[in-house]
């Protein structure tokens, strides 16, 4: 049975600081491009409902919901969009290559399709090791685009790797839709031919997410079911990149969102759970999200010398 | 008692296979690591010895294969990925430069990626326009990422061993002419560190830094202009990056002449970054006088007759480094001897 108090708290939780990410941003605050998630927060929490603290999950440059769905430090990551110190890499990530390795979360690439790899490199040390971990692999409709996506389904397949591929198809890369790249928009199709089974979500749902992620990872854990893809239908609210709209650009039609604006998940799950509760969450994640950004504000930018650290990792 | 000798082939294989057998995170794969041809024989036998698990071909995908060897990193085991020619490494630029030699600092420090990608660059027979290059100098320009081009058998042991057991991304370049060539490799595992060159042979008019397979070269120059009175310094660098500037700045601040040989082109290559560093160590502290080679500025025929006016060799060099001694153009080049080019490769593969 879904833990409807705690997914309602993911959702809002990640609306809210992206809400809050765009309404500071024209303070320049932040300076740092920044992939907002709003809109899409439903698909990181699903997947992240089947996951444990110990499994990894390799994201995108547009990875804020999965950074905190996964569990990620909200401090470490508001503090890392303000270049600070105590960033989660020290100021030297920015937005788009968000890390805790406490929380599995393994780093995302500002080049599209980049991570697809190194999760099935991943997988295959974990299957080596006989460890029951599992690992997510969250990409764009952008990256089936590229070849390293058939590269790496197809060896995670032949070795029957313990991978979740999950495609998070918002339908755009940028501002190029999916018709307009690829000849066969069943992406489904294309990696069951990789002979991996597939299954598309077509409605964002949380708690479907949640339960077909959920069935794939307990095949994963068995140890033998070999790569399973879930893609998700989903949309971007905002910009590409960026706190704003851009329905002025012209490449997009409102009417296209309004569909998914009527189904938000954040909205549906707040019906859906005690009153009484929904407020003391609301109120335990403002509280949450106001100190986060305090933290940032507070916490000092890198010293000079860090320009040089970290180049190369000294051996012990 | 006298010293253990091997091949180049043999002190790889011994070299993973020691490591492999001393640390289970070491693993090896790569296009045609586990085939009968065994990269040249220098992954012979691994697959039996340690399972296919560990010891692996792959599917012909460069860029999905090192994101793979990345992941693996991350997860802790420390591949090493083969390439049988450096020039397929254009196809996983991406994974090495946006990712491996980024991602420790990139992440703050909190990842490291300890992989070794072996790449072999091919010379004669043939090779051509995609078999030959030396693209060292790509990486070496990047930060986050290490470079050892080893000459002789006991480097090639000890940079794999050093290689594998370092915590950042290693580049490991071999040339194809090195392989057949034996010499002295102790059977105990040892390193050959980062960062530091050796002088190879004493000398004092002029220094010969020989990359790769032309250091071979140089020794070979080096005969050649001391039978015309002039005393040729030759140094390894053996790791391009880290560089070890201090042992070649010391040997061209007692010669004052540099001539510094490439198995790549010059512009921008290994040469000019060793020219001008030099340079910049020595400038106005004495008279200096520098000359860069390498391949010549064209793309690799495959043709002999052409092929042979490609890459520098034992007689240029040494007309080149007497003529930076005489200060002027002599004309001067060593008479081709029957049997001085030690070029024995024949092919086809």
């Amino acid at each position: 049975m879904a833990d409807l108090d705690r997914i309602y708290r993911l959702l809002f939780r990640i609306r809210r600081v992206e809400e809050e990410i765009a309404r500071v941003y024209p303070t320049d605050v932040i300076k740092s491009p920044v992939h907002l998630s709003i809109g899409q927060e439903s698909v990181s929490v699903g997947l992240c409902e089947a996951l444990r603290p110990e499994d990894a999950a390799f994201g995108t440059y547009r990875s804020h919901a999965l950074y905190l769905a996964k569990g990620g430090d909200l401090r470490g990551m508001i503090a890392e969009l303000y270049g600070k110190a105590t960033g989660c890499a020290g100021g030297k990530g920015g937005s788009m290559h968000m890390i805790d390795i406490a929380a599995g979360v393994f780093g995302s690439s500002a080049v599209v399709g980049t991570t697809i790899p190194h999760a099935v490199g991943f997988a295959y040390a974990l299957k080596l090791r006989r460890e029951a971990r599992v690992v997510a692999c969250v990409f764009g409709d952008g990256a089936v685009d590229e070849g390293v996506f058939y590269e790496s389904l197809n060896f995670a397949a032949l070795k029957r790797l313990p991978v979740l591929f999950l495609c998070e198809n918002n339908g755009y890369a940028i501002h190029t839709h999916q018709r307009l790249r690829q000849n066969v928009p069943d992406i489904c199709a294309r990696v069951t031919a990789l002979g991996i089974p597939s299954e598309r979500i077509e409605d964002g749902d949380v708690l479907r997410i949640a339960e077909r992620a959920g069935a794939a990872t307990d095949a994963l854990r068995g140890g033998e079911s070999g790569p399973v893809f879930i893609e998700c239908m989903t949309y971007r609210w905002k910009e590409h990149v960026g706190p704003g709209d851009d329905w002025n650009l012209g490449y997009r039609e409102r009417i296209e969102a309004e569909e998914w604006i009527r189904s938000d998940q954040v909205a549906r799950l707040a019906t859906k759970i005690d009153p009484a509760a929904r407020v003391r969450i609301e109120r335990e994640v403002e509280a949450e999200i106001a100190d986060a950004f305090a933290f940032a504000e507070r916490s000092p930018f890198p010293e000079p010398e860090a320009l040089h650290t970290q180049v190369f990792r000294e051996s012990p | 008692m006298s010293e253990r000798e091997q091949s180049y082939v043999e002190a790889l294989r011994e070299a993973a296979s020691q490591e492999m057998e001393r640390d289970p995170s070491v693993v090896c794969f790569g296009l045609d690591v586990d085939d009968p041809k065994a990269i040249q024989g220098t992954t012979r036998g691994l697959v039996e010895r340690f399972g296919p698990e560990r010891v692996f071909g792959t599917p012909l995908a460069e860029d999905a294969m090192t994101g793979v060897a990345i992941g693996m990193a991350l997860a802790g085991l420390r591949p090493i990925h083969v390439h049988i020619r450096m020039d397929f490494l254009l196809l996983a630029m991406n994974q090495l430069i946006n990712i491996a030699a980024k991602s420790h600092y990139m992440y703050g420090g909190h990842v490291h990626v300890p992989i070794v990608v072996r790449s072999m660059i091919g010379k004669s027979w043939g090779q051509g326009a995609q078999h030959s290059q030396g693209l060292y100098a790509f990486f070496m320009h990047v930060p986050g990422i290490k470079v050892a081009a080893p000459t002789n058998p006991h480097d090639a042991k000890g940079c794999l061993v050093a290689a594998i057991r370092d915590d950042n991304p290693v580049m490991l370049v071999e040339h194809r002419l090195l392989y057949p060539h034996v010499g002295p490799v102790p059977e105990a595992l040892y390193e050959v560190r980062p960062g530091r060159a050796r002088v190879v042979a004493p000398g004092s008019d002029v220094t010969l830094v020989g990359i790769s397979h032309t250091l071979v070269e140089c020794l070979q120059a080096r005969t050649h202009l001391a039978e015309h009175g002039i005393s040729a310094e030759v140094i390894d660098p053996i790791w391009l990056s880290p560089l070890d500037i201090d042992t070649i700045a010391a040997s061209v601040a007692k010669t004052g002449r540099l001539v510094a040989v490439d198995n790549g082109w010059t512009t921008c290559g290994a040469s000019a970054e060793i020219v001008a560093r030099v340079v910049e160590r020595l400038q106005g502290t004495r008279e200096l006088r520098v000359h860069r080679m390498g391949f010549a500025p064209t793309t690799c025929p495959p043709t002999p007759h052409l092929e042979a006016l490609y890459y520098a060799n034992a007689r240029t060099i040494a007309a080149a480094a007497n003529n930076l001694v005489e200060g002027r153009d002599t004309g001067w080049l060593p008479d081709e001897r029957p049997g001085a080019s030690e070029i024995t490769f024949r092919g086809p593969f």
